[in-house]
Formats: C-alpha cells, sequence, structure tokens
C-alpha cells in the first residue's frame, strides 16, 4: 500500500512539475507584455502594476490585425482546398479499382516526409513565373499540395470504416457514385473530417518557411507568425515588453481555438500519426 | 447479402472513372510538390544567381557542398538537435508513462492537454518567449542569481559555450508534449489483462515496464521518433528566429544555409545542392529509424 502512495505522488509531482514547465514561457512573456516599458521586471518580476499599453503599441505598430486576417483567410483555403480534393482522391482509392493504384499510394507517401527545405527554392521561382510571389496563392497553392498526402491517407482510413451496408444500400436506391460519396461517405465521415480541418489549420496557421519565402515583401498577405517574426528582429533590442504583446497576441488566437477542440486537436496528432 | 457491391465489381473489370476523383489532388501534388523536388536536383547542377543565365556545373555544387566544413559543421550541429529534440523527450516521457501507468490518475485529460500546449503554439512564437527566458535580464538568469549560481549567468543563446545547448533545450521544451500525448494515446491501447498478468506474475516496475508498456508502445515510438527527428533535422523556425545561427556559426543548420544561399547571397545551385543534401539525409534517417523500430514479430519484408 505504501509503494502505491509514493508511487502516485510520483506521478503527480510529475505531472504537476511538467505542466508547470509546459505553461511557464507562454506565462512569462504574458506577464512582461503586461509590464510597463519603463518599470524594470529584474528578470522573475511579477509586475508592480500593469498595463495594456505593449499591446496598443504592438498593434498598432506590427499591423498584427491584417496579419491575423492573413492568416485566417489562408488557413481556411488551405483547410478547405486540402480536404475537398482529398475526399475526392481517398474515395477513388477506397472504393475503386483500377491501373496504378499502388503505386500512386506510394508517391503520395513521399510528401508525408519530404521537408519544405527540399521544394521551396524551384517554388519561388514557380510562383514568381506565375505572378503569384507576395499574394495569398503562394501560401495557399503549394500548402494544399503538401497536405494532400495526410489528407488522402487520413480520409481513406475514414471511408474504409463507413459500413458497406450503407453504400449498398444507396446504389440500390439507384444514386450514383458521386451522389453515395456527398450523400453516405462524407455525412457519415463527420468527425474524421473535422478533425483533418483541425489539424491542417494548426499546420497552416503556423507555417513560418513558406510565409518567409514566398510572401517576403508583401505586408498585407504577411501571416501571423512571418509578421511577428519581422517585428520582433526590428525591436529585438529596445522593447522587450512591446515584443512580448506581439507574440501573446499572435499565440492567443490558436491558444482559444485550442482550449475549445483540445481533444479534437490531440486525437488528430495521435490517430493521424499512428495511422502513417 | 443481397447483390454485389457495386463498389467492388468483378476482379477484371477496371473503374477508369477512378482517374477524374484523383485529377485535383494529383495535380496538386504533382505542380507544387513532385516537380519543385526534381527541380531542386536539376538546379543544383547549375551555378545561378537567380536573375541572369546559369552555367552548367554538373555535380561541383554537389563536391563543393560535400567537402565543405561549414555545411558538415551544420549538420554535426543538427546531429546535437537528434539528441535534444527526439531522444531526451523520448526517453524523458517514456519514464512519466512508467509511473503514470502504475496506477489510475485523475484529470489525465487535463495534464495531457497542458503538456501538449508547445506543440501547438507557432514557432515563431515559441523563439520570442525562450528568447526572453534565456535572456541576460531573464527569468532564467534571476533564478541562478537568486539561489547564489549568478557566476553561471549569461546571455545564453549568445554565448558560443550555451547557445547550441540552449536552442537545443527549447526543441525538447516543444517536443516533449507530443511524446508524451503520443505515447498516453499508446498507454491507452495496451490490454489492461496484460499488466494484471505481469503483476499476478509477481513484476516490480521496472520488470512491468520493459516487459509491457514498452513494448506495448513500440508503434508510437516508432511514428514519435520519426516526427522528432524529422524535425530536429530541418529545424529551421527556431533556429532564424532565436540565433540566426549565431553566435558565429555555433548554431547554423543546413536549412539556415539553404534559405541564406537561395534568398540572401543568391547562390541557388548550391543552395539547391544542400536542399538535396537535406532531403536524402532525412529520408535516409526517417528509413534508419523505421528499420530499428520495426516490430520484430512481423518478419523481413
Amino acid at each position: 500500500m505504501n509503494g502505491r502512495r509514493s508511487e502516485q505522488l510520483l506521478g503527480y509531482g510529475l505531472l504537476t512539475l511538467g505542466t508547470l514547465i509546459a505553461l511557464y514561457p507562454f506565462a512569462s512573456i504574458a506577464m512582461l507584455a503586461l509590464t510597463p516599458g519603463d518599470q524594470r521586471t529584474g528578470g522573475l518580476g511579477i509586475p508592480k502594476t500593469i498595463t495594456f499599453d505593449n499591446f496598443v503599441i504592438a498593434w498598432t505598430r506590427g499591423g498584427f490585425g491584417q496579419a491575423l486576417w492573413s492568416s485566417l483567410i489562408v488557413a481556411i483555403a488551405v483547410v478547405v482546398g486540402a480536404s475537398l480534393v482529398s475526399l475526392l482522391a481517398a474515395y477513388a482509392f477506397q472504393t475503386m479499382r483500377f491501373p496504378g493504384r499502388g503505386a500512386l499510394l506510394a508517391i503520395l507517401l513521399v510528401g508525408l516526409i519530404m521537408p519544405y527545405e527540399g521544394l521551396i527554392i524551384p517554388l519561388y521561382y514557380l510562383l514568381d513565373g506565375m505572378g503569384l510571389l507576395n499574394t495569398y496563392w503562394a501560401l495557399i497553392l503549394p500548402q494544399i499540395a503538401t497536405s494532400v498526402s495526410l489528407g488522402v491517407l487520413w480520409m481513406r482510413q475514414a471511408f474504409a470504416s463507413v459500413p458497406h451496408s450503407l453504400a449498398e444500400a444507396a446504389s440500390i436506391d439507384g444514386a450514383s457514385r458521386w451522389a453515395t460519396l456527398w450523400r453516405i461517405f462524407v455525412p457519415v465521415s463527420g468527425p474524421a473530417i473535422a478533425t483533418l480541418g483541425t489539424l491542417l489549420f494548426l499546420y497552416t496557421w503556423n507555417e513560418f518557411l513558406m510565409a518567409l519565402v514566398l510572401v517576403p515583401q508583401n505586408p498585407a498577405v504577411q501571416t501571423a507568425p512571418l509578421a511577428l517574426s519581422f517585428f520582433a528582429g526590428s525591436t529585438r533590442n529596445f522593447d522587450p515588453t512591446v515584443t512580448a504583446a506581439a507574440a501573446v497576441t499572435v499565440a492567443l488566437p490558436i491558444l482559444v481555438v485550442y482550449v475549445i477542440f483540445q481533444r479534437r486537436f490531440i486525437t488528430g496528432i495521435t490517430a493521424g500519426a499512428v495511422k502513417e | 447479402m443481397r447483390t454485389v457491391n457495386p463498389h467492388r465489381p468483378g476482379r477484371r473489370r477496371y473503374d477508369w472513372g477512378a482517374y477524374l476523383y484523383l485529377v485535383p489532388a494529383f495535380a496538386f501534388y504533382l505542380v507544387f510538390l513532385l516537380r519543385p523536388v526534381l527541380e531542386s536536383v536539376w538546379i543544383s547542377l547549375f551555378e545561378w544567381n537567380g536573375i541572369t543565365a546559369s552555367t552548367w556545373v554538373g555535380t561541383q555544387n554537389l563536391v563543393d557542398v560535400l567537402t565543405s566544413t561549414e555545411i558538415w559543421r551544420a549538420v554535426g550541429h543538427s546531429l546535437v538537435f537528434i539528441v535534444f529534440y527526439a531522444v531526451i523527450p523520448t526517453v524523458l516521457a517514456l519514464v512519466f508513462i512508467g509511473v503514470i501507468s502504475r496506477f489510475r490518475v485523475r484529470g489525465l485529460a487535463f495534464f495531457r492537454a497542458a503538456l501538449f500546449v508547445p506543440y501547438i503554439l507557432s514557432t515563431v512564437v515559441v523563439a520570442i518567449a525562450w528568447r526572453w527566458i534565456f535572456a541576460e535580464g531573464g527569468p532564467l538568469n534571476a533564478v541562478l542569481r537568486g539561489v547564489g549560481l549568478g557566476g553561471f549567468a549569461r546571455a545564453w543563446l549568445g554565448d558560443f559555450d550555451t547557445a547550441l545547448p540552449s536552442v537545443g533545450v527549447i526543441g525538447t521544451w516543444v517536443m516533449f508534449g507530443l511524446a508524451f500525448v503520443l505515447f498516453v494515446s499508446g498507454l491507452q491501447s495496451i490490454p489492461g489483462d496484460l499488466f494484471e498478468a505481469a503483476r499476478i506474475d509477481g513484476a516490480g516496475p521496472v520488470r512491468e515496464f520493459f516487459a509491457v508498456t514498452l513494448p506495448g508502445l513500440r508503434g508510437e515510438i516508432q511514428v514519435a521518433l520519426v516526427l522528432m527527428i524529422t524535425a530536429a533535422l530541418r529545424n529551421f523556425d527556431i533556429v532564424w528566429n532565436t540565433t540566426s545561427g549565431g553566435p558565429g556559426t555555433s548554431t547554423t543548420v543546413p536549412s539556415y544555409y539553404i534559405y541564406r544561399e537561395a534568398f540572401v547571397t543568391h547562390h541557388v545551385g548550391r543552395a539547391s545542392a544542400i536542399a538535396v543534401m537535406l532531403t536524402v539525409i532525412i529520408f535516409v534517417a526517417v528509413g534508419l529509424t523505421m528499420r530499428l523500430t520495426r516490430d520484430p514479430e512481423a518478419g523481413d519484408r
């Protein structure tokens, strides 16, 4: 009995310590952001007085309203586009027989591991040639492509668990293949599609390298992480409290979404990863 | 069981209509992923400043890159990052799992969600938070001074000796949550009677961990290692937003050179050669990881 008690103590101790370490860095910049710029915090310092001035300065100087809006547009476009093309392809892979099926699936696997660094240079010149650099398209089109691998494999898995009897019933009723997809497969796979969407949203929202390379010169389409990186780079030496406020501003929307949907995030990451 | 499933037609019949469903996905995949990947290889065979005409140099760029001490130094840093981004988080998460598998944890969902927060934050936010923690006047030094270890206080990311491990610690912090979340879900899928059997056999916590928990998590460990090793080898975001490779070259990584050579100094051929090299390294690393962690009972494939 004694052994069990000490095991529990150790377990909760570890989990609590881990949680504090996981949450501390964000908490510390949140405190820093609330500290008046002329007040020295002495490192750990919990601010003596609280101000929201830093947020106002960061918001107006950094253009984060526009940046968050751009992030939202890009993320939603990628989620919708990638989910749509993925579920069409997954439907074919799961329910139809055609030559080259195995080879095409194998080719898709490449995209799961492919580092963006391996394609970013030609991508830059391709989009430049299309006249799309520094537009939303420069972020949307490539990220649909990089989401297709996960999307197709994920949706194939979801479609595999759609009961045969349902699909049969639809075809007996005379539904076409197209109609069966939309009336049976998609509605039944609703939760899986929602999880995929959450996952793609998170990845797209946080993507940094693509934004840095593909939309460096147009503040009007720069996503929040890129705007934050530029902002922090230019104020690095003299305004830590304003930089912290900017970082908190950029982090808050995703944190709020996470708190609401955390179960979906976590099942998405675990199931998505293990199903590979 | 009335009719044949119309979606599983007879053996000989092909569904040519399938390609219509595949076209949109593969169009994106081909134009914006596969083609650029192959083009990287092609560009690496030229000397090109990105604007004027390029000159064919064959494998010269690749040879230059493979014989460059600067690049190998960066690869060496990546290997150090594998320890911080993959090995340490895996071991730590396994310790956590070993302990919490011994009893029913209340509030596990809360702990899991909290420990996962670092992984969902934007890497730029992460970099800014840790820049502050590691700063000369930041919390870490305040703690050191508070406990009388002020002699160790320094600008952690600006010091030649500590910059690399400091960036590594950030990686450990980010990746631990991923490993933990994956392992918890693996733990929940291990049948409870396996634990009971081990306990009836009188296995202690350590024996039980190595006999039941660890083998039960093989698949999750494999996935976690693949994701974390890939992140360690790429690692552009955090390096770029904390140290930019400095001080000196003490935290450079291949992806840093790819970006710099391609978009700052305009040696596009050389940058592509590094990109090809990094891609090969990542694929080899993933292959090795899969092999080393494959199911011993699944036999050879």
